[in-house]
C-alpha cells in the first residue's frame, strides 16, 4: 500500500519545507485577519478609518494571500523531490539561506505597508514602499529580492531534477516552476501608459494563477495520489501530462479575457472568450481524475481481500479531494459565470470578480496547500496512517463552508452592482453608491463578515491541528 | 500482446503538451506585438490631425472629451473635440502634459487608488470605478460634487476634493486623507483626464447616459 518514503527525519529538504509552511501559515492567519479588517469596513466604515484603511488592509490581504502561497508551493516542491528524485536536494545550503533572505524581506514589507502606508507621488516610493498594482504591490526592492530568491529555488529544483531520478512529476514542476518565476519580470517596470501597464501586469497575474500555478496543482495532485492511496504512477504521470496540454492549451491565450476593456483591441474580445471558456474543462478533468483513482485504487484493494481505507493521511486527502472540487467550482464554474464579454461588459469591476477571487485562490491553491502541510506533519512524526482529529474536522468545515458563504454572499452582492449600478444607472459615482447602498447589498456584506468570522474561527483550529495532530495517539505508527 | 494504443502512451501526451504550449505561447507572443503597437501612446501631432489612437497623447488634456455611441462599432467611444481649458491653460506642451501625466501616474499608484477603486474596471470594489470618472455628470458643471466643493471648473473641483477628501464626504464610506498635494491633485486630474480618453470598447456601458431609471434620478 501507499508509500515507503513518508518519513521526513533525516532529509534536509524536508526540514527546509516545514519552515516554509510554517512562515506560510503564519502569513495565511495574517491574510485572513485584515480580510476581516476589511470586511468590517464594508459594514461599518468608520472602523480604522485614516488608522487602518480599507485599502491598506485589503493590500495586506491579498499580497498575504499570494505570498503565503508562494512560501507553501516551495515548500511542497521542497517536500517532494528528495521522494521523487530519490536523493536529496542539491544546493539545500542555498536554499536555507535564501529562505530566511525572502521571510525577512516580507516581514520588513509588511511593515512599512502598516506603517508608512501612503508617500509621495514619486518614484522612490515606488522603490520603497509599494508599487500600488494589486497582487503584486511589493516595492520594487523587494522584486529584486524575490527574483534572487525565485532564481535559488529554480536552480535547486533543476540540479536536482537532472541529478537525480527525473521522474514525470519533476519534468513537469521544472518546466512550470521556470515559467512561474520568469513571469515575475513582465511585472517589474513602470509605465505612464495604464493600457499598457495592464496588459503586463495580467501576464503576471493571469498567468500565474490561470495556468503555471494550476500546472503546479496538477503535479502536487498527482504526488499526493501517488504517496496518499498508492495510484500507479504511470497512470497518474499520462494524466498529468493531458491536463498540462489542457491547462496551457486554453489558460495561455485565455489571458485574452483580461484584455476586454483595458484600451486593447477588440479582437481580444473573440480570443478571450473562446480560450478562457475552455479553461474550465481541464479543472472537470483533474476532478474525475482525483475520484476516479481513489475509486479504482480502493477497487483494486478489495478485489484482493483488504477492505481498509487506502488513504494513509486522511485529513491530506480531505484536503486533496476539496481542491479537486474547489477548483472546478472556484476557479470553473465561477470564472465562466463572468467570463464572456457579452456579460463581463456589466460583471467586470464588480463584486462579483471578488466573489470569484475568493473561491478560486481558496479551492484552487489553499486547499491543496493545506494538504500538503498535514502531509509534511505525517512525515516528521514518522506516522504510517494519518487519522483525523475533532480540531481537522472543525477546522475542514468551517474554512471551506465559511469561504464558500463568503463567495454566495459576494455573488448576491455582485448581481445588485451589476442590476443596479451598472445595468440601471450606467457606472457613475451616484450609481456606485445606489447599488452598495441596497438593502440586498448591505444584507450580503453582513453575511460575508459572518462567514468570515467563521473562517478565521477555522483558522484557528487549523493552526492548533498541524500544531498537535502529529502527537496524537490514535494514528497507525 | 496486441500493439499498444497511441492514447494510453506518455511519451504522446508529453509531446502533445509541449506542443500545444508552444503553439500557444507563440501565438500570444505574436498577439502581444500587435497589441502593443496599438496601444502605445499617441503624439500631440495625431491629436491635431485628428488621427485617433486608442491611448491618446497626454496633450489630450487640452481637448474637450465625450463618451459617444458609435453605431458601427455598437458601443460607446471617447470622442476627442475642440480646445477646453485644464486648471485655466489650453496650451499645455508635449513636454509639460507628459510631465504632469507622469506625475498622476506615479500619485496612482503611491497612494494606492487601485486598492479601493477599480482603474479600467481592474483593483478593488470598495469605491467607484475612475475609468469615466472624468466624465461622470456629478463632476460637471450642474453635478453635486462640483458644487459641494465650492469650486468653478470640474478639474478644480477634482483636485480640491482629492486634497481634503473627508472634508467632503459623498457616502458614510468616505476617502482618507492620503496627504495629497495640490501640484499632485493636478497631476491625478490629468491622469484621470487622459484615462477617460482611452478607448476601452464601450466600458463602462451607458456611463453617465442614464437619467430617471431608478427613482427619477
Amino acid at each position: 500500500m501507499a508509500s515507503n518514503h513518508l518519513t521526513g527525519v533525516g532529509s534536509e529538504s524536508k526540514q527546509l519545507a516545514t519552515w516554509y509552511f510554517t512562515f506560510a501559515a503564519i502569513l495565511f492567519g495574517a491574510q485572513l485577519l485584515f480580510g476581516l479588517v476589511a470586511a468590517i469596513q464594508y459594514v461599518m466604515p468608520g472602523f480604522l478609518f485614516e488608522i487602518v484603511d480599507f485599502s491598506v488592509a485589503r493590500m495586506i490581504h491579498i499580497n498575504a494571500l499570494v505570498v503565503w502561497m508562494v512560501f507553501a508551493m516551495f515548500g511542497a516542491v521542497y517536500w517532494l523531490l528528495p521522494d521523487e528524485t530519490g536523493i536529496e536536494t542539491v544546493g539545500i545550503k542555498i536554499g536555507k539561506l535564501l529562505f530566511w533572505v525572502f521571510a525577512g524581506a516580507i516581514v520588513v514589507v509588511v511593515l512599512v505597508y502598516l506603517l508608512v502606508q501612503v508617500g509621495p507621488a514619486t518614484e522612490s516610493s515606488i522603490w520603497l514602499i509599494h508599487e500600488g498594482r494589486e497582487y503584486i504591490e511589493a516595492p520594487r526592492w523587494a522584486d529584486f529580492g524575490i527574483v534572487v530568491v525565485a532564481l535559488g529555488f529554480v536552480f535547486n529544483l533543476f540540479a536536482t531534477g537532472m541529478k537525480g531520478k527525473q521522474t514525470g512529476i519533476v519534468t513537469v514542476l521544472m518546466a512550470d516552476m521556470l515559467a512561474f518565476a520568469g513571469l515575475y519580470l513582465t511585472g517589474m517596470f513602470f509605465t505612464d501608459n495604464i493600457s499598457v501597464d495592464q496588459f503586463w501586469w495580467w501576464w503576471v497575474i493571469h498567468l500565474w494563477v490561470e495556468a503555471t500555478w494550476e500546472v503546479y496543482v496538477g503535479a502536487i495532485a498527482a504526488y499526493g495520489l501517488i504517496t496518499m492511496i498508492g495510484a500507479h504512477r504511470k497512470v497518474v504521470e499520462m494524466w498529468l501530462w493531458i491536463e498540462v496540454a489542457m491547462l496551457f492549451g486554453s489558460g495561455i491565450l485565455g489571458l485574452g479575457h483580461h484584455y476586454f476593456w483595458i484600451g486593447t483591441p477588440e479582437y481580444w474580445w473573440e480570443i478571450g472568450a473562446l480560450f478562457s471558456a475552455l479553461e474550465p474543462l481541464p479543472l472537470v478533468a483533474m476532478f474525475i481524475h482525483v475520484l476516479y483513482d481513489w475509486g479504482k485504487t480502493q477497487g483494486a484493494e478489495e478485489a484482493k481481500g483488504n477492505p481498509a481505507s487506502v488513504i494513509n493521511n486522511k485529513p491530506a486527502f480531505t484536503w486533496f479531494v476539496l481542491n479537486a472540487f474547489g477548483n472546478f467550482l472556484g476557479a470553473g464554474i465561477w470564472g465562466f459565470f463572468h467570463t464572456l464579454p457579452q456579460v463581463n461588459l456589466y460583471t467586470h469591476g464588480t463584486q462579483f470578480t471578488s466573489a470569484h477571487g475568493h473561491l478560486a485562490f481558496f479551492g484552487a491553491y489553499a486547499t491543496i496547500l493545506i494538504g500538503m502541510m498535514y502531509m509534511a506533519v505525517q512525515g516528521t512524526n514518522g506516522i504510517k496512517v494519518m487519522k483525523s482529529t475533532k480540531s481537522t474536522i472543525a477546522a475542514t468545515w468551517m474554512i471551506a463552508g465559511g469561504v464558500m458563504g463568503m463567495g454566495i454572499a459576494l455573488t448576491i452582492a455582485g448581481y445588485v452592482q451589476v442590476m443596479v449600478s451598472r445595468a440601471q444607472m450606467g457606472a457613475t459615482w451616484a450609481g456606485y453608491f445606489d447599488g452598495q447602498s441596497g438593502m440586498w447589498f448591505a444584507q450580503a456584506m453582513d453575511w460575508r463578515l459572518f462567514m468570515g468570522a467563521v473562517t478565521m474561527l477555522g483558522f484557528v483550529f487549523l493552526a492548533k491541528d498541524l500544531l498537535s495532530i502529529g502527537k496524537a495517539t490514535h494514528h497507525e505508527r | 500482446m496486441a500493439k499498444r494504443s497511441v492514447w494510453s502512451d506518455n511519451r504522446f501526451w508529453q509531446r502533445s503538451a509541449a506542443w500545444v504550449t508552444g503553439f500557444a505561447s507563440i501565438l500570444l507572443i505574436w498577439l502581444t506585438f500587435d497589441t502593443s503597437a496599438q496601444i502605445s501612446m499617441g503624439t500631440d501631432a495625431d491629436l491635431q490631425n485628428g488621427v485617433t489612437k486608442r491611448v491618446p497623447a497626454p496633450t489630450v488634456i487640452n481637448y474637450k472629451i465625450t463618451y459617444e455611441m458609435d453605431t458601427v462599432r455598437g458601443h460607446e467611444v471617447p470622442v476627442i473635440g475642440e480646445k477646453e481649458m485644464f486648471f485655466g491653460r489650453d496650451d499645455w506642451s508635449e513636454e509639460e502634459a507628459a510631465e504632469l501625466l507622469h506625475l498622476g501616474k506615479l500619485g496612482s499608484q503611491s497612494k494606492n487608488c487601485m486598492n479601493c477603486h477599480t482603474l479600467l474596471g481592474n483593483g478593488a470594489y470598495y469605491a467607484p470605478d475612475l475609468t469615466k470618472a472624468w466624465l461622470d455628470p456629478a463632476w460637471g458643471p450642474e453635478g453635486s460634487l462640483q458644487s459641494m466643493t465650492g469650486k468653478s471648473s470640474k478639474e478644480e473641483a477634482m483636485a480640491e476634493f482629492l486634497q481634503h477628501p473627508s472634508q467632503y464626504p459623498t457616502h458614510a464610506r468616505m476617502m482618507p486623507d492620503l496627504g495629497i498635494t495640490a501640484e499632485e491633485a493636478q497631476g491625478l486630474v490629468a491622469f484621470l483626464k487622459h484615462m477617460s480618453s482611452i478607448d476601452t470598447n464601450g466600458f463602462p456601458r451607458n456611463f453617465g447616459k442614464i437619467k430617471g431609471a431608478v427613482h427619477g434620478k
